[in-house]
């Protein structure tokens, strides 16, 4: 019987993960079609990649990506670090249901709903004081930065949450102030779970494509709006090659990040180990 | 006196502890108030506004006649939403397909996310790493990846057409078949996580106890297995069914023109048709029946965040 049901576990395992993966390899391989044609495989050539890199448009379009994902992600990262330490640490205060309501909902908040939300209260507000002048990059920051702090936050939490807390108690009892215990011992201890948190942040900022449409101006084009403009009008083997160079990107980041992690942790087991022998 | 007297840094330190707590919880509790509560109050507001030729497109609510303020409400854009059966279908429309491809996902995770957990060690994490890969990669692209395959010149249709299975290519892509595929192969992921996460803290024994005790398997389960992660089962189903009644990527590039979801209707009233009071409207009414779901999702975070620590 149990042999039955492991053969339904294996298998439903191969066809989940083949749904998951098939998709992306066929983009994958298909970046390397010399023809026009996306369906018929003509022969190997990279030259949809230069082409790719003599857009100018979505070269542009890319460092507006890239200088919005890094500048939210840190934002983010200031705004969610102390939301995940107030939501594991600060015990009952007046309005912590609504601070908790406030980081739950951006998770799951339909994006059309959010992007014309802060569109509209950035109108409002260049009504009222002037500020922002107009919309681009820094109106985009903002959106990101909202929704991504409320990312960091989850994760900053659940990291803390799983975490022993003797060592900062004890800093406590031998009088460290507060901030001093944040950044000696509770930072140092939650970095893996910050840089997960920045990396998080960044590739979410990096994809948004609903919310930045909302709150962009003329000037500030970002990647997936270029994207989108392009894939609506059929499947284009310059975007074939771009999928593959994010894809290959984000793989190489995210084994990377997760081999540091895992090493520090080997290191900090390993320590705490011989700490007890 | 002089004595007495505190240094810059004494006084910075006293005026931390006596204001550091407020200072940590108000900097992102400041941020998040006016830059995800405030902007709905405004949506609200502005879905009692009637469009007008003007930057920006919509009249003011507020006015001052005679030393008075004046509010003109107008909720016509309310009785618009109703009157026009468009607007009754596409909401319907989004509840039933974001409910459909929930339980797709649901049936599809399920079995993956206990086969993870179930797993030994090293097997493990890599299967878990291949789950959180796709979430991370974008999102865009991964719709995108659908158009090639189901496309009237897509693969499926080149493959099958080669084989001479089929004669004409198949209609896919501006279906909402091609909607389901699209939610339930983006959000998947989303429901592994939760559900993964549940099932591998289960207790093991109480199911091995069980069919010592000559439990059928599929009892164990019914009875065991299936209470147990259910925290799992809801986390993972609002995960995805809240953001995909509000979807507008997939069924404007994997959807036809009849795919009628609300989201895509919020998006062309404001981009195509640049009436922001209806969009307005449209989100409101979006919201109200997702509140309950938003509520009740909120509600498993907190309550599984008590239960870890």
């Amino acid at each position: 019987m149990s042999g039955k049901r492991s053969t339904f576990l294996i298998s439903a395992l191969v066809f989940g993960f083949a749904f998951l993966y098939v998709p992306i390899l066929l983009v994958m391989i298909y970046s390397f079609n010399e023809g026009k044609l996306v369906t018929v495989w003509t022969g190997f050539s990279t030259k949809w990649y230069v082409s790719l890199f003599s857009n100018d448009g979505m070269i542009d379009a890319a460092w507006n990506s890239l200088r919005i994902g890094v500048m939210s992600a840190t934002l983010a990262l200031a705004l969610g670090t102390p939301a995940g330490l107030v939501m594991s640490r600060f015990g009952r205060f007046k309005g912590r249901t609504l601070f908790s309501g406030m980081i739950a909902a951006p998770l799951v908040m339909p994006e059309v709903i959010t992007g014309l939300s802060l569109l509209l209260l950035f109108v409002t507000l260049e009504q009222m004081i002037g500020w922002p002048a107009g919309r681009g990059i820094s109106t985009i920051t903002i959106a990101h930065t909202t929704f991504c702090a409320a990312y960091v936050a989850v994760v900053v939490q659940s990291r803390l949450s799983g975490m022993d807390t003797s060592v900062e108690e004890a800093a406590m009892d031998l009088g460290a102030k507060p901030a001093k215990i944040f950044f000696v011992i509770t930072l140092p201890m939650i970095l893996p779970a910050l840089l997960a948190g920045w990396l998080l942040s960044f590739t979410l900022s990096l994809d948004d494509l609903v919310i930045a449409s909302f709150v962009a101006g003329p000037g500030s084009t970002t990647l997936p709006m270029k994207v989108f403009s392009s894939v609506r009008l059929g499947v284009s083997p310059e975007i074939n090659a771009l999928a593959t160079l994010i894809i290959l990107a984000v793989s190489a980041m995210i084994l990377l990040s997760s081999l540091l992690i895992l090493r520090s942790e080997r290191n900090r087991s390993r320590a705490s180990a011989q700490a007890e022998s | 006196m002089s004595g007495d007297k505190l240094t810059l840094k004494q006084k910075f330190d006293r005026w931390m502890i006596k204001h550091g707590r407020v200072l940590v919880i108000g900097l992102p509790y400041f941020w998040l108030f006016l830059f995800f509560l405030v902007p709905f109050l405004i949506v609200l507001k502005i879905s009692f506004a009637t469009a007008e030729y003007a930057q920006p497109p919509y009249s003011a609510l507020f006015s001052w006649i005679d030393e008075g303020i004046t509010i003109t409400l107008n909720f016509g854009n309310y009785l618009f939403l109703l009157s026009d059966s468009l607007y009754a279908t596409a909401y319907l429309n989004s509840i039933r397909i974001a409910a459909i491809s929930t339980i797709i996902t649901l049936l599809i995770g399920y079995p993956m996310a206990y086969g993870i957990a179930r797993a030994s060690g090293t097997v493990r994490s890599v299967l878990l790493m291949l789950v959180i890969l796709p979430f991370w990669t974008s999102f865009l692209i991964r719709v995108y990846a659908w158009i090639g395959i189901l496309d009237r010149e897509g693969l499926i249709n080149a493959f099958l057409l080669w084989t001479g299975i089929i004669t004409e290519p198949l209609i896919m892509r501006q279906t909402e078949g091609a909607v389901y595929i699209g939610i339930v192969y983006t959000y998947l992921p989303f429901m592994i996580l939760p559900l993964y996460s549940t099932l591998e803290k289960m207790d093991v024994s109480l199911i091995e106890a069980a069919l010592d005790l000559g439990c059928k398997p599929w009892k164990a389960f019914l009875k065991i297995t299936l209470p147990l992660s259910m925290p799992g089962i809801l986390a993972g189903s609002l995960l995805v069914f809240i953001p995909a009644v509000g979807e507008f990527v997939i069924p404007e590039l994997l959807g036809g023109p009849n795919t009628l979801m609300i989201g895509r209707t919020l998006w062309n009233e404001f981009f195509a048709n640049r009436d922001w009071p209806i969009a307005s409207s449209v989100a409101i009414a979006m919201l109200v029946f997702l509140v309950v779901p938003i509520m009740w999702f909120q509600h498993i975070q907190s309550k599984q965040e008590e239960g870890q620590s």
